[in-house]
């Protein structure tokens, strides 16, 4: 099952919409990286609220992505981590060291706006 | 100790990603229907997605069963994870931390024992892997913590 990709403004917001399997990460991994450059985004929200499971192909691939993404220039806000995904990550030890997450979408936004106003403000 | 019962059990051929997604999300059916917490429900679907992705990774295709379990009052689920493939050298070694003799992220094993509350392996080089692992519902937490003062933590051994 595809993601799909909202271009909203300066900003591309993935919402992943039910289970995902592998090959539909890599996929979403693949599409943001080449859209990025493609619509010029600064900023990437994805928004994992309804993921069922962040196991450690999951958690890796994310953290790819913010990490492909960064090297294309812009930022990736990874958002809506629920408690019970979270306490499995821990107990995993799964970590997005490195990767921004925020509460949901409305936080992620909010970080983006303020974020990238500063940039353009230099 | 009391006989394990096994009530009910359902296969999941695991031979593409779309089977990994398959095996979890009826763990996580099973659990609740059990009983189970989210959280834990949540615990037991992803250390299915990570036993499932060993057997696509290393051995191709396996199996995954998953039961409901009762042991006197106790119920819980129980998952077997299986595969005819190269089984691993060292499997004490695959249970530390940060062991990988890919140079990938390893197998995992130590992350997925803590989601569980037994887990067991049982590989041999060139025949393959067995990895059996329960869970409890919540009624026995008290009996868990108990067993681990005195120095049971379940079924740890590693063969």
């Amino acid at each position: 099952m595809q993601v799909p990709i909202l271009k909203q403004g300066p900003y591309l917001i993935a919402t992943i919409q039910s289970a995902l399997t592998d090959a539909d990460i890599v996929q979403l991994r693949d599409a943001l990286v080449e859209q990025v450059g493609r619509f010029r985004s600064r900023g990437v929200i994805i928004d994992v609220t309804a993921l069922d499971v962040m196991d450690s192909f999951a958690t890796g691939t994310l953290r790819d992505v913010a990490h492909m993404v960064r090297l294309r220039g812009a930022e990736t806000v990874i958002v809506g981590i629920q408690p019970d995904v979270a306490f499995a990550m821990v107990h995993m030890g799964l970590t997005l060291e490195g990767v921004t997450t925020k509460l949901d979408l409305e936080e992620g936004l909010d970080h983006l706006n303020r974020n990238i106003k500063t940039t353009a403000g230099r | 100790m009391k006989p394990l019962g096994v009530l009910e059990e359902t296969r999941v051929v695991v031979a593409t990603d779309a089977d990994i997604v398959a095996a979890r999300m009826h763990g996580r059916a099973l659990a609740t229907r059990l009983g189970f917490r989210a959280t834990d429900a949540t615990l037991i679907a992803t250390a299915i997605s990570e036993l499932a992705r060993n057997i696509l990774l290393y051995a191709k295709t396996g199996e995954v069963a998953i039961s409901v379990i009762e042991r006197g009052e106790r119920r819980g689920v129980a998952v077997v994870a299986s595969d005819e493939g190269p089984g691993i050298s060292d499997a004490a070694r695959a249970m530390e931390d940060g062991f990988s003799t890919s140079g990938r992220l390893g197998l995992g094993l130590p992350g997925v024992r803590r989601l569980m509350d037994e887990f067991r392996i049982r590989s041999e080089p060139g025949k393959g892997t067995t990895i059996t692992m329960r869970k409890w519902t919540q009624c026995r937490q008290v009996d868990r913590a108990g067993a681990r003062r005195k120095g049971h933590a379940g079924m740890r051994e590693v063969r």
